[in-house]
């Protein structure tokens, strides 16, 4: 079976490779980046004339009041979890395979959540006014309503928001004073003030792990928190094809999934814009291909309870609902759903697919068009098809919706590419830990040695003993 | 006597912990282990081992973060609902409870985050000036022992390293 990483690689070849990629990479990331700004152009034009207009040319009108909006909103919520789920939880049960890809499945947190603050803004319309959700009280001594899942929404995404943010900070300090120590220039001086003067030394290690550690012991109740409270402003209303118990289980697994898959298409690419060939190893990406396909199935699973429990509650308007998913106006964005979401994964079992990486782009890319169509026949059938017949009515997304849709693909990519280019996007420091754990485990001499060093009154000279060098 | 401050830099943490056990078992009289400060470029556990056992207070800072951010979360909510009687009830509490649970819950973690930062900032000690005698190989592949000691004792601290190979040592009188 092949190894995770190369365990021979020095210590001093992991800094200079990962600090050249930040200097120096494929002209893939420069019309990565190029991409990204034409996106995001056309969501700046639409969103300006959307702006001037009024929302009509969105046609976000009764009984459309979400649409693609709040579709992509919850996508990009939920494209969230996956950095949580790769650097919080893995780090706690010692998966030390995460360590070379965590740290762009943070960021690609912190930004997604960063690129889904901006749908709630957009989609009131009155930008101006966004911060009246806020919890703070105006002139007149008027509150939001503490009852109400939208200002719920606000706390959890706020608090997920700075949360994960300063765990991506946190575990990047140490990286950040290696960039001190060999940057130049204007990088030199970023570096300086990021690292917060970090040295490395014995009490800033033992309170680093304990800080990191707590903070990903609550980084992963928040993250479900997050994501059931997003289903909540649909599960806690009394609409058919909302009102279901099992949401927020189901938000939370197709949260996971989605973010799972996005991690295995930026990890391609970024294998590839910065050759990373030696840290993002063919082993690591399988791994990552089998936990998104197991939680592909724990998906597929709450999409047949779900039905399930309409089909038998035997609520006609919801079970009339239902019916319209399968056979209706957006019949074949449910089934297409369905294929991307539950079918294309098999892919991901079959080890001959899971090591070809055009083929793997090709299918996390399909993956997460399947969880966005989730998201969009999630909002839309409902509010086509709600109690009120005079409000029956099959809306389909302007141009505006979708060029701010697309666009805000360009505003999350430009966000991440530029973090990958000014902090490390694999964890320096984590992979040596890694190496130098990995060679320790493997030479049982050198562990026994280790362990007689802490109590012996006379070590063995150095001679003697195996080599421990990371160096 | 003049304070004095010594580095010494190893190729591998082998030569390192060989030199701190060394130290700690008063091969040098007068210079203790709790003296001794190790600058790793990883995260490296078994240190404590050596070392003995050294505080980390962050927990704490945490506790206090979760403690706050219940207390303030639900004051807060609650003397925001109190003040504002006006807004329609629908036949429910003035101060809900299960909606109010949500959001203390979200304030307790929030608060707790940034309590275990600070507890972290303070603890390590961080947005300080570093140490003269800091070098950047610490950050590469090399692995340091810094002791802060009588001027006497440099000598032979000295000696110490060299036999344990150290790839380089450095000194500065603070005092």
């Amino acid at each position: 079976m092949s190894k995770d990483i190369n365990e021979d690689i020095r210590w001093a070849k992991i800094n200079e490779d990962v600090l050249r990629s930040m200097e120096n990479p494929r002209k893939g990331y420069w019309m990565a980046v190029a991409g990204c700004l034409i996106l995001l152009a056309f969501a700046v034009v639409a969103e300006i004339y959307q702006y001037n207009v009024g929302m009509g040319p969105a046609n976000l009108n009764w009984p459309h009041m979400w649409d693609l909006y709040i579709a992509t909103f919850i996508f990009w919520i939920g494209m969230s979890h996956s950095g949580t789920l790769l650097s919080a939880i893995l780090h706690i049960i010692h998966a030390d395979w995460r360590k070379p890809i965590y740290r762009f499945a943070e960021a690609m947190t912190t930004f997604t959540l960063m690129t889904a603050g901006l749908f709630p803004i957009i989609h009131i319309g009155r930008l101006w006014n966004m911060y009246w959700v806020l919890p703070y009280f105006s002139d007149r001594g008027i509150w939001p309503n503490f009852r109400s899942p939208l200002v719920w929404d606000a706390f959890a995404i706020s608090t997920y928001l700075t949360s994960s943010a300063l765990f991506l900070y946190m575990g990047s300090i140490p990286d950040l004073a290696i960039c001190r120590d060999t940057a130049k220039g204007w990088r030199k001086k970023l570096y300086t003030v990021l690292s917060l003067g970090w040295r490395g030394d014995d009490r800033q290690w033992r309170h680093f792990r304990k800080a990191y550690l707590l903070m990903a012991c609550f980084l992963i109740p928040l993250a479900v928190s997050v994501h059931s409270i997003v289903s909540s402003d649909f599960a806690v209303s009394i609409m058919p094809g909302w009102h279901v118990t099992t949401f927020p289980p189901y938000f939370v697994a197709g949260a996971l999934y989605s973010g799972c898959a996005a991690i295995i298409t930026l990890f391609i690419m970024l294998r590839y814009f910065f050759r990373f060939e030696d840290y993002m190893t063919i082993p690591i990406l399988e791994k990552t291909c089998k936990l998104t396909f197991a939680i592909a199935m724990v998906w597929t699973y709450l999409n047949i309870i779900e039905f399930s429990s309409v089909w038998y509650g035997h609520d006609p308007i919801a079970k009339e609902l239902l019916w319209a998913k399968f056979t209706g106006p957006y019949a074949p964005y449910f089934w297409a759903m369905i294929f991307l979401g539950s079918v294309l994964p098999f892919t991901l079992a079959f080890e001959k697919l899971r090591r070809n990486i055009p083929v793997m782009l090709v299918v996390s890319l399909l993956l997460n068009l399947g969880m966005w169509l989730e998201r969009w026949m999630i909002v839309t059938p409902t509010l086509s098809l709600a109690y009120a017949p005079a409000a029956h009515d099959v809306m389909w997304p302007s141009w505006v919706q979708w060029f701010i849709v697309l666009g805000s693909f360009g505003w999350f990519g430009l966000l991440f590419l530029i973090f990958v280019k000014v902090i490390p996007s694999v964890s320096m420091y984590e992979v040596k830990e890694m190496i130098f754990h990995r060679r320790h485990m493997a030479n049982k001499d050198i562990a026994e040695v280790m362990h007689r060093r802490a109590t012996d009154k006379k070590p063995k000279p150095a001679s003697e003993s195996p080599g421990l060098e990371g160096a | 006597m003049q304070k004095a401050r010594i580095m010494a830099l190893f190729s591998n943490f082998d030569e390192a912990f060989a030199a701190i056990s060394d130290i700690r078992h008063y091969k040098i009289p007068g210079v203790s282990v709790d003296d001794v400060t190790v600058i790793s470029p990883i995260e490296h556990p078994e240190i404590e081992e050596i070392l003995g056992e050294r505080p980390a207070h962050v927990p704490k800072f945490t506790l206090a973060g979760g403690i706050f951010g219940i207390t303030f979360g639900f004051t807060f909510l609650a003397s925001a609902q109190a003040n504002f009687t006006v807004q329609p009830q629908g036949g429910k509490p003035v101060i809900p409870l299960p909606s109010n649970f949500v959001l203390t819950y979200e304030m307790m973690i929030l608060f707790s985050v940034l309590f275990t930062l600070v507890g972290f900032l303070i603890g390590a000690r961080l947005l300080r000036k570093r140490k003269s005698l800091y070098s950047e190989k610490v950050t590469l592949d090399q692995v340091g022992i810094e002791l802060e000691v009588d001027e006497k004792y440099l000598e032979p601290l000295k000696s110490l390293f060299n036999q344990h190979e150290a790839l380089e040592i450095r000194h500065e009188v603070i005092r």
